[in-house]
C-alpha cells in the first residue's frame, strides 16, 4: 500500500457523502456528453468540410498534448515517444472495428447514425486501444525508475522507433471477411495490419460528437488530476524529486502511473485519429517526427498547463492549415516560428499556470491554487 | 568466412563515420548538458557542401573531379569543414546562446526547430551562378531536393584485387573483348577488365562475365558491358576480385576519422584549451570564477564538434554517393544511431563516443547479416535500451549522483 | 505582466477570428449531408453510375478558369517525387492552356503540399473539393497517400486522378478514382516473365520494406515468377533511409542468383548498385518504373549498366508524342523528364482529353468522360480505362547501356 493510497483513502473517508462523489461525477459526465452534442449539431452545421477537418484534427491534438503534459508538465518527466503509443492505440482500435466491421456487417463501410452497433463498437475500440496504449505505457514507464532527464527521452524515442519498425512487420491487410476466416496463422501472426503499406479502409467513425466527448473527458480528467492529491504529488515530482520522496511521495509507482494515464488518452486520441474520413495509419505515424509536433505543443502552451497545451495544440493545428498555401516556404517559417517563440517566450502561453490564472486580472476572478 | 570478414570491415568503415559524429553530440552534450537535435543536419551541411565543391567549383578550376589529385579532395574536405564550423557557430551564438540556462526542454524544442530550418531550407532551390560552358553544372543554393550523385574523389578500386593478366585489346566489339594474352578464369570468382584509354589518367572498369574456363590469346572474352573510350590498342589488365575486396573508400575513411579523433584526443587532453574545456564540463561557474571565457570555450567546442560532423558528411558522401536531400530519412537515421551511439558509450565522454560508434555499427551490420535485414533499426535502439538499462549511464559514463 | 496578458488575449482573438474567417471563406453545401453531421459512407465499391450525375459541384456555369488540384509531397522525405509530377502537370496545363484550354476556358492549377503525412494529404484534398471547389484533383504519388485522399474526393463527388499510385486498392475506393499507371500485379508479371525468358531460373529480391510500391511489387514479383517455375534464392529487406546495403548484398551474394529484383525507387538503386558491384555482385539488376530517372545512371554510373527495367516508355522511343515531350520538358525545366513527370503530364493531359468530351464539368458527367477514355496516346503508352478505372496499357522493358535507358522489349496486357 503506497503512503499516496492510503492518502485517497482517508480523503474518501473524510468526504460527507460518496453518493455526492457519484452524483457529480454523473453531472460531469452529463455535461461533457451535452457539449459534445452542442458541438456536434450546433458548431457543427455551422461549418464546411474542410473547418470540420481542422476542428477533428485540432481535437486530436487537443487529446494529444494534453496527455502528454501528464508526462512532461506535471510529472517533469521527458517524453519524446508520444507519437508510438499513439500509433499503438490507433492500431489497436482500427484493427478492432475494422475486422469486427467485415465480420458483423460485411463490409468496412461505417453505419451511418450517432448512436449504432457500428459506433459503439468504435467507442469500445477506442478504449481498448486506449488500454492497449496505457500497457505499452507500463512497459515504457518502468525503466523510468532508473533513468532520468535526458536518458529517459531517449528510451522513449526509441521506444516509438521500435513500434515504428515493428508495425512495418504486420503481415498484409485482409479485405473480406472470408479471407480472414480461410486465413492460416501465417498470415495472422504478426497481426494483418497491412504492414509498410498502411493499414486502410478504417471505417469512419470519428465524428466531432465523438472527438468533442473525448477532448471533454481527457480535459475533465486532467483538471481533476492536477488538483487530487495524487496530481499534487506528480507536480511535488517535478519540482524537488528528492524533496518529495522524504514527504512520503512513491516516486516510482506515481512516475509509472503518469505514464499510463498519459498512454491511455494518446491511444484513445490514436483510434479517434485512425477512424477519420481520410486517413490512413501507416508506421510512420509511430516516428518521432510526430511526437516532436506532441512536444512543440506542450512547450508551446507552457509546461504544465492544460489550458495551454490544449490552446497551443489548436494554435498550431489551425496555423499549420492556414499556411498550406505558403508551399515550401510553410516549414521553413514554421521553423523559425519555433525558434524565435522559444527564446523570447521561454515559458510558452502560459508558464505553468491555467489560462485563467494568466488572464485572472482581467476577469477578477480568484486564483485557483496550485 | 569471407562474409564473416566482409561485414567486419563494413563495422570498422561505418563504426568510424559513426563515431565522428557521435563526438559531435557527446562534446556538446558534456558541455553543456542538452542533446543538440540539429547536429545531424550538419552532417547533411557538410555531405552537400562538400557535393556543390566538388561538382560545381571544382570543374570552373579546370579539375575534373573523377581524376582529382588527393589534395583536391583534402581541399573540398577543408572547405566543408570551415563553412560547418560557423554554420556551427552561428547556430550556438543566435540560436542556443539567448537560451542559456533556460530549461532543457526548451533548449530542445528550440534544437528541433533549428534542424526543422536547416532540412526545410535545405530543400528549396535557387541558381546562383549560371554554367559558363556546355556540360559545367549550374551552381545552385541551397541544395534542392533531388538527390544528387557525389563526384568519386578517391578511385572506386580496392586493395587487394590480384592483376591475372595483362596486354592490349586485339579488338573491341560491343561487350566482347579480344584477348592478346591468355587467362584461365576460376570458377565463383568475379573477373573484371581495366582499360585504360590513351592519355586518360584512370582505368575505366567493365566486368567479366564469360563463363569460367581457359581463355586463349585471341579468344572473345564476353564483358558485361564497354563504356565508351576502350578502343583496340588500348592496354589491358585483367584483374580478379577479392573475396573480401578492402575499398580504397573505406581505407581513406578510416584513416581520415582516425586522424581526427586522434588530434581531437590531443587537443582535448594535452592543450590549455582543451583543459578550459574539461573545466567548463566539470562545472560552469566554477570554471568562469577560475577565469575560463566560458563563452568562447562553448563556441569553439560547437566548432570543433560540426567540423567533425562536417568530415564525417564528407566521408559519409564518398562512400554513398547518392546525396540524399536534406529532410530524407537516411540523414535522420544516420544521426539518431550517431547519438545513440554516443549515449551508450555514455554521454558527454569522448572515448565512449568512439567505443559506441563501433558497436552501434557492429549490432546493427552484424543483427542485419547474420538475423534478418528487417529489423535492424530495432538492433540499434534494443541496445540502447539494454545498455541504460544495465548502466544508465552509458558503458563509460560516469555516474552523476544527485545531490539534495 | 500586464502586456502579457494582453498578449495573450490578441492571440486568442487571432485564433478566434482565423476560425471564424475559415468558416466565412468556405461556402456551404447544398445538402445536410456535409458538415460534420454524419458523414455518409464513402461510396466505395460502388458500381459506376450509383454517384447521381450532377449531384458533385456546381462550377462550370461561370466562365472563370476551371480549377484542377493537385496534391503532392513538395516538401519532406520525398519531395522528389512530388516535385516532378508537379512538373508533369504544369507543363501540361500550360500546353493547354496555350491551344486555347477548354472553349476558351482556362485550366487553373491549384496545388497544395502534403509533406508526405497522411494526415496532411487527406486535410488538403478536402479544402481542395470543399473551400476550393476544382473540378477535379490529380494525386498523389505514394499509394497510402493517395487512400487518404481518395475518399474525401469520392464523397464530395470530384473525379481524382492518381498519376502513379500503384497499389490496387486506390481506384477501389470508389468510382470517382482513377489512375493512369499500372498495377503492382501487372508490373510485378512483366518483370518475372522477363526474367524467365532470359532464361533466369533463380532471383533474389532485395526490397523496401517501409515503401507500400516496393513492398507491393516485390510481392507480385514473387508470386508471378514462382507461378512461372522459378525460385527465389533470397529476400532481402531494407528501410527507407538505410544507405548501407551490404549485410543485404552479402546475403544474397551466398545464394547465387542469376539476378536480383530491386522494386525500389532510383534514389536508393544507385546506391545498391555501386555497392552490388563492390562486392563483386555482377548479376544483372531488375525493377520496376521507380527506377525511371536521368539520376540513376547519373549516380549509379557503369554500376548499373546492364541491368534492366520496366518502365512505361523509353526515351529513345522516335514517337513524336514522346521525343516533344522530353523536348519542351527540357526547356522548361532544364532536365530530362523523370518517369513520374511523364506520368504527371499524362494524367493532366488524360483529364483535359476528357474534360473536352465531358458533357458538362459536373463530378458525375467528368467521371463518366474519364472512364470512357480509350485509346488515348499519351507519353506513356496507350491508354484505356477499365471497368477497374485502371489503366490498361503496355509497359516495356528497358536496358540501361551507355548511360541511357535502351528499349528492349514490349509487353502487352493480357
Amino acid at each position: 500500500m503506497s503512503p499516496v493510497s492510503k492518502l485517497d483513502e482517508q480523503a474518501a473517508l473524510v468526504m460527507p457523502d460518496r453518493g455526492r462523489a457519484a452524483l457529480n461525477a454523473l453531472v460531469t459526465g452529463l455535461a461533457c456528453i451535452a457539449a459534445a452534442l452542442l458541438v456536434h449539431f450546433v458548431v457543427g452545421s455551422m461549418v464546411g468540410p474542410f473547418v470540420t477537418r481542422i476542428m477533428l484534427d485540432a481535437g486530436v491534438m487537443i487529446i494529444l498534448a494534453v496527455s502528454l503534459n501528464i508526462v512532461n508538465g506535471f510529472t517533469g518527466q521527458f517524453s519524446i515517444g508520444h507519437a508510438g503509443f499513439m500509433a499503438v492505440g490507433a492500431y489497436v482500435a482500427a484493427g478492432i472495428t475494422y475486422y469486427s466491421s467485415l465480420a458483423l456487417f460485411g463490409s468496412y463501410q461505417a453505419q451511418t447514425g450517432l448512436i449504432s452497433v457500428g459506433s459503439l463498437i468504435f467507442a469500445a475500440s477506442a478504449l481498448v486501444g486506449g488500454l492497449a496504449a496505457a500497457g505499452a505505457g507500463w512497459v515504457v514507464g518502468l525503466p523510468s525508475l532508473r533513468l532520468r532527464g535526458d536518458y529517459l527521452a531517449i528510451v522513449t524515442l526509441g521506444f516509438g522507433e521500435i513500434v515504428r519498425v515493428l508495425l512495418q512487420q504486420s503481415n498484409p491487410q485482409l479485405f473480406s471477411w472470408d479471407e480472414t476466416r480461410a486465413a492460416s496463422l501465417k498470415e495472422l501472426v504478426p497481426p494483418p495490419l497491412g504492414g509498410a503499406q498502411g493499414f486502410q479502409s478504417i471505417p469512419t467513425y470519428t465524428s466531432l460528437f465523438w472527438v468533442a466527448l473525448f477532448v471533454a473527458i481527457t480535459l475533465v480528467f486532467c483538471f481533476r488530476l492536477k488538483r487530487s492529491s495524487e496530481g499534487r504529488a506528480m507536480l511535488s515530482i517535478r519540482e524537488d524529486e528528492i524533496a518529495a520522496q522524504a514527504m512520503g511521495v512513491n516516486i516510482t509507482n506515481l512516475k509509472v502511473r503518469a505514464f499510463m494515464f498519459a498512454s491511455f488518452f494518446a491511444g484513445v486520441g490514436g483510434a479517434l485519429y485512425a477512424h477519420q474520413l481520410g486517413t490512413a495509419l501507416r508506421p510512420t505515424d509511430a516516428g518521432f517526427a510526430r511526437s516532436f509536433e506532441i512536444l512543440i505543443a506542450v512547450v508551446l502552451g507552457g509546461l504544465g498547463s492544460i489550458s495551454g497545451a490544449a490552446l497551443a495544440a489548436v494554435l498550431l493545428t489551425v496555423a499549420s492549415a492556414l499556411m498550406i498555401e505558403l508551399g515550401p516556404w510553410r516549414m521553413v517559417l514554421y521553423a523559425l516560428a519555433l525558434i524565435l517563440i522559444m527564446i523570447f517566450r521561454p515559458g510558452g502561453l502560459f508558464g505553468v499556470k491555467e489560462a485563467w490564472e494568466v488572464f485572472g486580472g482581467l476577469w477578477r476572478r480568484k486564483a485557483v491554487a496550485r | 568466412m569471407g562474409d564473416l570478414l566482409q561485414t567486419l570491415i563494413t563495422v570498422i568503415s561505418v563504426g568510424s563515420l559513426y563515431a565522428l559524429i557521435a563526438l559531435g553530440y557527446t562534446m556538446v552534450y558534456g558541455i553543456l548538458k542538452f542533446i543538440n537535435f540539429a547536429h545531424s543536419d550538419v552532417v547533411v551541411i557538410g555531405a552537400w557542401t562538400s557535393f556543390t565543391t566538388a561538382a560545381v567549383l571544382l570543374p570552373r578550376l579546370g579539375v575534373t573531379p573523377t581524376e582529382a589529385p588527393w589534395w583536391a579532395a583534402a581541399g573540398v574536405l577543408m572547405l566543408a569543414m570551415v563553412v560547418c564550423g560557423l554554420v556551427g557557430f552561428c547556430v550556438e551564438r543566435f540560436a542556443y546562446r539567448p537560451l542559456r540556462g533556460a530549461p532543457r526542454l526548451n533548449v530542445l524544442i528550440t534544437a528541433i526547430g533549428v534542424s526543422l530550418f536547416f532540412q526545410n531550407f535545405g530543400q528549396l532551390k535557387y541558381e546562383v551562378l549560371k554554367p559558363d560552358g556546355p556540360g559545367k553544372p549550374a551552381m545552385s543554393l541551397p541544395f534542392g531536393a533531388q538527390p544528387q550523385g557525389m563526384p568519386r574523389l578517391v578511385g572506386s578500386r580496392a586493395l587487394n584485387d590480384a592483376t591475372v593478366s595483362r596486354g592490349t585489346l586485339a579488338g573491341v566489339d560491343g561487350a566482347v573483348v579480344r584477348l592478346s594474352e591468355g587467362v584461365s578464369l576460376e570458377e565463383r570468382r568475379q573477373y573484371s577488365i581495366r582499360v585504360t584509354p590513351a592519355g586518360a589518367p584512370r582505368a575505366i572498369e567493365a566486368m567479366v562475365v564469360a563463363p569460367a574456363g581457359r581463355y586463349e590469346p585471341g579468344q572473345d572474352l564476353r564483358v558485361g558491358f564497354m563504356p565508351a573510350g576502350a578502343a583496340p590498342g588500348s592496354a589491358y589488365a585483367l584483374v580478379r576480385s577479392a573475396r573480401v575486396p578492402i575499398q580504397l573508400v573505406d581505407v581513406a575513411i578510416v584513416a581520415t576519422a582516425g586522424l581526427l579523433m586522434v588530434l581531437l584526443q590531443l587537443l582535448v587532453y594535452r592543450t590549455k584549451f582543451g583543459m578550459a574545456m574539461r573545466a567548463v564540463s566539470f562545472n560552469t561557474t566554477t570554471a568562469s570564477l577560475m577565469g575560463v571565457a566560458v563563452n568562447r570555450v562553448i563556441s569553439l567546442t560547437f566548432v570543433l564538434g560540426t567540423s567533425l560532423a562536417a568530415a564525417a558528411g564528407f566521408l559519409y558522401s564518398l562512400k554513398y554517393v547518392t546525396l540524399q536531400q536534406t529532410a530524407h530519412q537516411g540523414w535522420v537515421l544516420l544521426g539518431l544511431k550517431a547519438f545513440v551511439a554516443a549515449v551508450v558509450g555514455g554521454i558527454g565522454n569522448i572515448q565512449g563516443a568512439v567505443l559506441g560508434g563501433f558497436l552501434i555499427a557492429f549490432v546493427e551490420q552484424f543483427g542485419a547479416r547474420y538475423i534478418s535485414s528487417d529489423l535492424r533499426d530495432v538492433y540499434v535502439f534494443g541496445v540502447l535500451i539494454l545498455v541504460l538499462l544495465l548502466r544508465p549511464t552509458g558503458i563509460l559514463g560516469s555516474t552523476v549522483r544527485e545531490k539534495v | 505582466m500586464v502586456t502579457a496578458k494582453w498578449l495573450l488575449c490578441g492571440l486568442g482573438l487571432v485564433a478566434l477570428s482565423a476560425m471564424l474567417g475559415l468558416t466565412g471563406c468556405e461556402k456551404k453545401e447544398g445538402g445536410g449531408a456535409s458538415a460534420g453531421g454524419e458523414r455518409p459512407a464513402p461510396k466505395a465499391a460502388a458500381p459506376r453510375g450509383q454517384t447521381p450525375v450532377g449531384e458533385g459541384n456546381t462550377y462550370d456555369t461561370g466562365s472563370g478558369p476551371i480549377k484542377v488540384g493537385h496534391f503532392g509531397s513538395l516538401t519532406g522525405p520525398q519531395a522528389t517525387f512530388g516535385q516532378s509530377t508537379s512538373q508533369g502537370l504544369r507543363l501540361a496545363i500550360e500546353e493547354f492552356n496555350a491551344a486555347g484550354g477548354l472553349n476558351g476556358r482556362q485550366v487553373a492549377l491549384v496545388e497544395y503540399d502534403t509533406k508526405g503525412d497522411a494526415r496532411e494529404a487527406g486535410l488538403v484534398v478536402t479544402r481542395l473539393v470543399n473551400s476550393d471547389k476544382v473540378s477535379a484533383v490529380l494525386g498523389e504519388v505514394a499509394s497510402s497517400l493517395s487512400l487518404a485522399g481518395a475518399p474525401v474526393a469520392q464523397q464530395a463527388g470530384v473525379p481524382m486522378v492518381s498519376p502513379s499510385s500503384t497499389n490496387p486498392r486506390v481506384t477501389e475506393v470508389g468510382d470517382m478514382i482513377f489512375r493512369v499507371c499500372f498495377i503492382d500485379p501487372f508490373q510485378g508479371q512483366v518483370c518475372a516473365t522477363f526474367a524467365k525468358e532470359r532464361g533466369i531460373s533463380t532471383v533474389a529480391i532485395l526490397y523496401d520494406q517501409s515503401q507500400a510500391y516496393s513492398a507491393g511489387l516485390a510481392t507480385e514479383f514473387e508470386r508471378a515468377f514462382v507461378k512461372l517455375g522459378g525460385t527465389i534464392s533470397g529476400k532481402q529487406t531494407y528501410n527507407e533511409g538505410d544507405q548501407d546495403f551490404t549485410a543485404q548484398l552479402t546475403a544474397i551474394r551466398s545464394g547465387n542468383p542469376g539476378m536480383i529484383f530491386i522494386p525500389g525507387y532510383y534514389t536508393d538503386v544507385a546506391n545498391i548498385a555501386i555497392q552490388a558491384r563492390k562486392l563483386g555482385v555482377t548479376v544483372p539488376l531488375l525493377g520496376g518504373d521507380g527506377w525511371d530517372s536521368s539520376k540513376l545512371a547519373e549516380i549509379g554510373g557503369t554500376a548499373v549498366e546492364g541491368s534492366f527495367y520496366s518502365n512505361h516508355y523509353t526515351v529513345d522511343d522516335p514517337s513524336p508524342v514522346i521525343q516533344d515531350f522530353i523536348r519542351k520538358y527540357r526547356a522548361k525545366f532544364g532536365q530530362v523528364p523523370d518517369g513520374l513527370a511523364a506520368l504527371g503530364y499524362d494524367a493532366a493531359r488524360l483529364l483535359f482529353e476528357a474534360m473536352a468530351r465531358a458533357r458538362s464539368l459536373h463530378g458525375g458527367h467528368l467521371r463518366d468522360a474519364i472512364a470512357a477514355t480509350r485509346e488515348f496516346h499519351g507519353v506513356t503508352g496507350t491508354i484505356s480505362i477499365n471497368d477497374k478505372r485502371d489503366a490498361v496499357k503496355p509497359a516495356v522493358i528497358v536496358e540501361m547501356k551507355g548511360g541511357q535507358p535502351r528499349y528492349v522489349a514490349t509487353v502487352n496486357p493480357e
